[in-house]
């Protein structure tokens, strides 16, 4: 059983999900992979006239979105992308989910296929305060944004900034923007020390595409 | 056992309680098989007032063994209407909002024109001469009927299994007249799977010695053993194993021993025993080879060399798709494939797997998961379609 969206999304993400509205261009085709209740598929097309579609793991969110008129399919990130033609979409998101599927790699590889831009966050194992109760307590990290225990997280891999930046470059994806969000939903962008961010940001929000 | 019911008798009463139209008068409706049939009559139901603007019409499309009383008393059966659950005042389907149309299907027994009918040709049923008929002919007709109550484009078209087939068809077929789509357990094409067991129901009711070639009117006999098998072996594949044990078991009927003999010793014998015998008695045979065939030879993408995403390519129809687990006859992975068709032709689609033991027939029974998706998809389609207040 794959399990794409976290059980419950962790508060910060209305900031989050805010940040990504704001990357996305008014009237755009989107695909939000774990889209939740459908918030942030609403917000896009209440205020940016997107023409949007979801997927989403759960019975009960799908039923929550097709309620406010959006088009969702139940389904997953790791079993479903490859039928979307390359370029269907001019955005595809994926929020807080990537470390919940199965295989990374090919699902960041479907999304910038299927989008000419992939939106992907996720939360940074890498941060600080994750790091330091693994040293100091020697127990698996359970933090604001990493809400549960590790035998009920349905995050399976998760990585830190530097990993994930890692394996892009691996993929041949091309990192666009990156913004870094704070504990306090503070977000920093660009040239910022991705050392630093490693150790300071609860989550990466990154923009990617197909090079060349 | 039902030596009282005849076809044509039931058919004239199904026709006269309700509405009914006389179509291809004047152009002639071509068939699948090349055969031009017309006039032919198509009797239907409608529940609910036309709205001034003519935007408030929803499709329903009835299933193999259904019929266009969707609610209300069945004038041949006395029973309630295959989706009393769903259509009527207040439901989820309200009757109050929008305007329902259900026709008897082509090659049907409740009235529309089917093999239980005088040819006016020869002045005898047609039986066998009826021209074998497709789930587009089912569809042209309905469409003709559209015409001729002067209905330009619909709000939905909506069924489960084969009545999910005509909401595909109809998709395709009219793609400007359906604003939505809700095909319910359905398939984008009849599973080899299906089509066998369409077939052991056939050869069960050809091989019933009162069937004759198909010509059992003018030999005075009906087919009802055989049409009563072919109702048994096709009544399983509705339900799930699981439901079968949670209704039966292996519990005994009337009886707390066995009787080492072939009576109805369990209580699923005597339930399969007595959905035959009932099904003879509202059903025609003849009706049930053609429209078995007609599910057979359905493939959404024959013409398209089976590449079902170009049979919706440039769709604006808004498609809202329903499989349930336990349904074995049309599985989930048969509306998947139709989603993914749609993703790939970029339709706006929307998708659910309900959760439950009940079967195929899961779409017509008590299942709030199923209802609440219906009702969350319709509600929001009609504010689209401006039928309700944003």
């Amino acid at each position: 059983m794959n399990v794409v969206s976290p059980v419950a999304r962790p508060r910060s993400v209305r900031f989050d999900l805010l940040l990504i509205a704001d990357m996305i261009n008014p009237g755009a085709r989107v695909l939000d992979i774990g889209c939740g209740d459908g918030t942030l598929l609403e917000h896009l097309t209440r205020t940016r006239t997107v023409d949007g579609r979801g997927i989403e793991l759960s019975q009960s969110d799908v039923k929550e979105c097709v309620g406010r008129g959006l088009a969702v399919i139940q389904g997953d990130a790791d079993q479903d992308l490859s039928d979307y033609p390359s370029g269907a979409f001019d955005y595809v998101v994926l929020s807080q989910t990537l470390q919940a599927t199965r295989n990374p790699g090919q699902v960041l590889e479907e999304l910038v296929r299927i989008g000419a831009s992939a939106i992907v966050s996720f939360p940074n194992y890498g941060h600080w305060r994750v790091r330091w109760q693994l040293l100091l307590r020697g127990r698996m990290p359970v933090t604001e944004i990493l809400a549960e225990a590790w035998h009920e997280s349905p995050n399976i891999h998760p990585c830190t900034i530097r990993d994930f930046v890692e394996l892009c470059g691996r993929l041949g994806i091309t990192i666009t923007r990156q913004i870094f969000v704070d504990r306090k939903g503070r977000s920093s962008s660009g040239g910022a020390n991705r050392r630093l961010a490693n150790l300071l940001a609860e989550q990466g929000l990154f923009e990617l595409s197909r090079r060349g | 056992m039902s030596e009282a019911f005849n076809p044509l008798v039931a058919s004239e009463r199904a026709r006269q309680a309700g509405q009914y139209a006389v179509l291809g008068t004047d152009r002639r409706l071509r068939l699948d098989c090349g055969v031009e049939l017309g006039p032919f009559t198509v009797a239907y139901q409608t529940y609910g007032k036309l709205n001034a603007e003519r935007s408030n019409v929803i499709i329903a499309c009835h299933a193999l063994t259904g019929d266009q009383y969707v609610t209300g008393t069945h004038p041949v059966t006395g029973k309630n209407g295959w989706w009393d659950l769903v259509v009527g005042p207040g439901q989820i389907i309200d009757t109050e909002r929008y305007f329902v149309l259900c026709a008897n299907v082509l090659g049907g027994c409740m009235g529309t024109t089917g093999p239980a009918e005088i040819d006016p040709a020869t002045g005898k049923p047609y039986g066998l001469s009826f021209p074998v008929i497709t789930v587009a002919d089912m569809v042209r007709a309905q469409a003709m009927l559209l015409d001729h109550l002067g209905i330009k484009d619909v709000f939905c078209v909506i069924g489960g299994s084969m009545g999910g087939m005509q909401v595909l068809q109809w998709a395709v077929s009219y793609p400007d007249r359906v604003f939505a789509a809700v095909p319910i357990a359905a398939a984008a094409r009849h599973s080899a799977q299906n089509i066998a067991f369409h077939e052991v129901g056939r050869q069960a009711i050809m091989a019933d010695r009162d069937w004759h070639g198909g010509d059992y009117h003018s030999h005075g006999t009906r087919p009802t053993k055989g049409l009563a098998v072919a109702r048994m072996a096709a009544h399983i594949t509705y339900l799930s194993e699981q439901a079968l044990r949670r209704k039966f078991g292996r519990r005994l009927q009337d009886r707390s021993n066995l009787s080492y003999g072939f009576d109805a010793d369990f209580q699923v014998e005597s339930y399969l025993r007595y959905q035959g015998s009932t099904f003879v008695d509202r059903f025609d045979a003849n009706s049930y080879l053609y429209i078995t065939r007609a599910m057979d030879y359905f493939d959404l993408a024959a013409d398209k060399g089976g590449r079902l995403a170009d049979v919706f390519t440039n769709t604006k129809t808004r498609f809202c798709l329903m499989s349930f687990t336990s349904d074995w006859l049309f599985p989930t992975a048969d509306s998947r494939e139709i989603v993914h068709a749609l993703n790939a032709a970029a339709a706006k689609v929307s998708f659910v797997e309900i959760v439950t033991d009940k079967g195929h027939d899961a779409f017509l029974l008590d299942e709030p998961e199923f209802h609440a998706m219906l009702t969350g998809f319709l509600s929001g389609a009609a504010r689209e379609r401006g039928l309700l207040q944003r």
